[in-house]
């Protein structure tokens, strides 16, 4: 079933690159999107295989699994209102590489080998590029060739960590060299700590570069920024999440082998450096999709600093990882909308949203209120519970640094939003109109954020700790 | 001991000009002419000591010291280098310092001479060939370094010692490799050869070497291209010896695996001549530095 | 085998430092295919030749040494460029520095707690000089085929080091990566012509609109 999973979609491409009508591929990819969905459910949901060595599913990746195909499913609505609105640029590319994304994603999210997993990270960036430089114009080349050198280069650095990882199991004696995850947990103690550490600083700076941690993250605001709407929300969503599953299987690695407390405080400190980045670069952002690039910075940040402080703090990093991919699907698709419309994502151009773009503008605007933690959204529950966690371990100053980072953000932030969607109407020139395909889903998530805010349902929670869990420490 | 110095003079003196001879009729065959014969340069030697000199009103007595110093030079220098398995006469710990250091006291008097002259065209092959020659020492040090570390010795005799057949075979043969390949370039640059310098050609502006003899008449003329063959046997004689490790015990069949190692080497310089064209001069120090650090490399991996 | 692994080894540093001081593009790429090819061949020597060797061998040959070199030629060719320009830090600068890492790799890998079958081995020393090579290449040159190049240096470099490890590396894995690179070098052979066509230069000093 989970090879089914991986498989499919990969099919489906094929079928999209043969079929000749325009609309008709556009559509193979909702139906794909809902077939995923309905599929990662049952295997999620139905009884345990008997784990294979390759691919199978734990807490973490299940729980990874669900929230990109969720996401992905809704871009995938998105994408057939989109690609009609885009007649000009074709779809013969983008609707085979979205699906070979899918794939790769799958794939990586259920990986239990490290090798396999490095491939599948690397098969995402490479079938990204060519979404990234859906646009073709000057800028998309330019940020195309920095995504593609920055998250090349950062793998290659990934996979010098996998190998130092299986030299470990060479050069500590009693395990032979192996790179199968369940069999390093096992034998993680007999595991060479020098090389063990080596490996986990390259895995650590190979996979942040994909994830966007500072000061990796140079990619991130040119790639979002120039790429089409809901490319971005997969990247941001998606991609990010998939790139940080790796990185919490490293740092089971270092638990398991009895070095947690080190690889903690290296994502912590990585984590801090993002916040306060994020937050300097997003005061005075003139783009507003730059402006959700640096917002995705901070929260890979946040997720990075919930699993560096431990505990509680954890529960709320993975709570926080659901809530942020749904809100940066929302964002990601309004703005795409009121850039389609105004045909400029530059505050000179956008604004007085709210009033030409009623629903796109207030999803917006909403979904700005969401993602810089105001109640009654999730992310505030999930933040709260992250603060809440370190105030308890007893590191004040750290706790206190976050509240303010968060602070000077939504401050910066809320410049920039309010300056697009508040303010004199402008005269619209495009021909745009928010029709249903392209305001569903970024409606839905939002709706889905505000439940989570209020309500997290038991069979949520259950799967929020057991995937905690796993990243506790098993003395 | 006599008789040792005696055969090294004799190989030395009689068989140097025979490699120009050699280098010339390897380029014509490459050409598809027939070309000079191979004891042209010996024609050459004796009509120009039969001329006058010519001496220019600006020059002084350092003008004559040149080709002189040029033709000692190499004759002292090939008492301390073995040619081949024939031992060196001369030899004393130390005394790879004297080789390396002859060639630049000779060196230092033909530039000398050059600008004794006056002339502009001189003075720049002097700073070319200056230049040139301090990027190339460094290198012809470091692959003697590498000789020492091999040998445990200082003096040329124990470098080029008879333990070089098993270095070849042992884990210090790619060092070996690697500087034999920069001591040939070294060779290269010493003498003037392609691809550092065109030895044929006639446009001043393009010339190193030649245009520092642009002057020279005569018997002095004789002198120069005299030294330079035999500054080419001698530097010949260092990388022929570390090609070609072997030795019989018998002084004849020796002398002759060395001419024949050195009759290769310039058939090898003719064929380099044919098929490669010169290089532009601004890539000429980068070739050199590359060397030099060939060969710090090579020094690594023996010092390891 | 030990002994036939050296110097080929050797000719990989050889490689890297010839790539680091030329400025001709087109010999640059064939050099880079023969440090493929060459590696290809260290499978074979360092474990026999075993079935997942000999698989693996070829699959490197015909990726490394022979299909990515043609994608690059062939954008070259599409791009019409011959030479590199001066880099960001000058050729012989940067062969200095390459020599210098290189050295220091030798150093640094005495200095690694290694199992002791790699001990004293050029295995180690010589993949972490390649890598530092592709680095060196990757920052301090200024057109983007050079840059690809740098990249494919740096992935050279961790095969040597993966070679090392083959057990733990099963076929599917190696050539899931080698495929992984073809597909790389591929997709960054087409935005090269992008490039070209957009900006008329190579040169990715010009790729500076996106700022703050």
């Amino acid at each position: 079933m989970l090879l089914l999973l991986i498989l499919f979609p990969l099919a489906v491409a094929l079928l999209a690159l043969l079929l000749p009508w325009y609309q008709a591929r556009s559509w193979l990819l909702p139906v794909s999107g809902a077939l995923h969905l309905l599929m990662a459910g049952v295997t999620v949901a139905g009884p345990g295989h008997a784990p294979s060595p390759w691919i199978a599913l734990d807490a973490l990746s299940s729980l990874v699994l669900i929230v990109t195909s969720l996401l992905y499913f809704g871009c995938a609505v998105y994408a057939v209102g989109y690609l009609d609105l885009r007649r000009d640029r074709g779809n013969k590319t983008i609707v085979p590489c979205l699906l070979v994304f899918l794939s790769a994603m799958t794939l990586a999210i259920a990986a239990r080998h490290l090798g396999l997993l490095w491939m599948a990270v690397e098969a995402t960036t490479l079938a990204s590029a060519p979404l990234i430089y859906y646009n073709r114009n000057r800028l998309s080349i330019e940020a195309t060739w920095k995504y593609l050198l920055l998250c090349s280069v950062g793998i290659a650095l990934a996979l010098l960590g996998i190998l130092f990882i299986a030299y470990a199991a060479l050069a500590g004696g009693g395990m032979p060299a192996t790179l199968q995850l369940d069999t390093l947990l096992a034998g993680a103690t007999q595991l060479s700590r020098p090389w063990l550490h080596a490996g986990y600083v390259f895995l650590l700076v190979g996979f942040g570069t994909k994830m966007g941690l500072a000061p990796l993250h140079s990619w991130k605001p040119d790639a979002y920024g120039e790429a089409p709407g809901m490319v971005g929300a997969l990247l941001a969503g998606g991609l990010t999440s998939v790139a940080f599953l790796a990185i919490l299987r490293a740092v089971q690695l270092m638990t398991a082998a009895g070095d947690g407390a080190m690889a903690r405080q290296a994502l912590l400190g990585m984590g801090l450096l993002s916040l306060l980045i994020a937050a300097i670069f997003m005061v005075r952002q003139p783009d507003i999709k730059r402006l959700l690039a640096y917002s995705s910075v901070e929260h890979m940040g946040i997720l990075a600093i919930g699993v560096g402080i431990g505990g509680l703090a954890t529960f709320g990093a993975m709570l926080h990882l659901v809530n942020n991919a749904l809100t940066k699907g929302c964002l990601f698709l309004s703005a795409g909308n009121i850039q389609r419309a105004y045909d400029s994502k530059r505050l000179s151009k956008v604004h007085g949203a709210l009033a030409t773009l009623p629903i796109s503008g207030s999803i917006f605007l909403a979904g700005f209120l969401a993602i810089t933690g105001s109640p009654p959204f999730g992310l505030f529950m999930s933040e709260f519970t992250i603060l809440r966690g370190i105030f308890g371990s007893g590191q004040t100053w750290i706790g206190l640094l976050m509240v303010l980072l968060l602070a000077m953000v939504f401050i910066g932030m809320g410049a920039t939003v309010l300056t697009a969607t508040q303010g004199e109407p402008v005269k619209l020139e495009s021909a745009y109109k928010d029709n249903f395909l392209l305001v569903i889903s970024p409606l839905l998530f939002l709706l889905l954020v505000l439940l989570l805010g209020v309500y997290l349902p038991e069979p949520l929670q259950n799967a929020l700790r057991e995937a905690a869990a796993l990243l506790e420490v098993q003395l | 001991m006599i008789i040792r110095l005696f055969l090294h003079l004799a190989l030395l003196l009689l068989f140097a000009p025979l490699l120009q001879g050699v280098i010339t009729r390897t380029k014509a065959l490459f050409a598809g002419r027939v070309g000079a014969p191979l004891l042209q340069p010996y024609y050459d030697l004796a009509r120009l000591w039969r001329k006058g000199f010519v001496f220019s009103r600006t020059t002084t007595w350092v003008f004559l010291a040149g080709p002189l110093v040029g033709l000692v030079v190499p004759l002292l220098a090939s008492l301390l280098i073995p040619f081949g398995a024939l031992p060196a006469p001369i030899s004393f710990e130390g005394d790879l310092v004297l080789f390396v250091y002859l060639f630049a006291l000779s060196r230092f008097f033909t530039v000398a001479a050059a600008l004794d002259t006056g002339s502009s065209f001189e003075g720049m092959g002097a700073a070319r060939e200056v230049t040139f020659s301090c990027l190339a020492e460094p290198t012809l040090l470091f692959a003697l370094l590498v000789l020492a570390r091999l040998s445990d010795g200082l003096s040329l005799g124990t470098l080029l010692g008879s333990h070089l057949l098993p270095a070849w075979h042992s884990d210090a043969g790619a060092s070996l490799g690697l500087i034999l390949v920069s001591l040939f370039l070294v060779l290269l640059v010493e003498n003037s050869r392609i691809p550092f310098d065109d030895p044929n050609t006639h446009l001043e502006l393009t010339m190193i070497h030649e245009v520092m003899i642009l002057d020279h008449s005569g018997p002095a003329l004789g002198m120069i291209l005299y030294g330079a063959a035999l500054k080419m046997m001698v530097m010949g004689a260092l990388l022929v010896r570390l090609a070609l490790p072997w030795q019989t015990g018998w002084w004849l069949s020796d002398a002759l695996l060395f001419l024949a190692g050195l009759t290769g080497l310039a058939v090898l310089i003719g064929v380099i001549e044919s098929i490669m064209a010169r290089l532009r001069l601004p890539r000429v120090p980068q070739v050199l530095v590359g060397t030099m650090l060939l060969s710090i490399f090579a020094l690594v991996l023996v010092l390891r | 085998m030990l002994e036939l692994t050296n110097p080929l080894l050797l000719a990989v540093i050889l490689i890297n430092f010839y790539t680091l001081g030329s400025a001709r593009l087109v010999a640059c790429v064939r050099v880079v295919a023969l440090q493929g090819a060459l590696l290809a061949l260290l499978p074979l020597l360092s474990h026999g030749f075993t079935f997942h060797a000999m698989v693996l061998a070829a699959e490197a040959f015909c990726f490394k040494g022979v299909v990515i070199p043609w994608l690059l030629l062939r954008a070259i060719h599409r791009v019409r460029i011959r030479r590199e320009m001066e880099p960001i830090v000058g050729f012989v600068p940067t062969l200095i520095l390459g020599v210098l890492t290189t050295v220091g790799a030798f150093l640094f890998a005495d200095l690694l707690p290694l199992a002791p079958e790699h001990h004293d081995g050029m295995f180690v020393p010589t993949a972490l000089a390649t890598m530092f090579s592709g680095f060196l290449l990757l920052i301090t040159r200024r057109k983007a085929i050079t840059q690809i190049l740098g990249y494919l240096m740096l992935e050279n470099g961790i095969f040597i080091f993966a070679v090392l490890l083959s057990a733990a590396m099963p076929f599917m894995v190696e050539a899931g990566i080698l495929l992984d690179l073809l597909v790389g070098v591929f997709v960054m052979g087409i935005v090269v012509n992008q490039i070209s066509r957009e900006f008329s230069t190579l040169n990715t000093e010009r790729l500076t609109a996106l700022k703050e």
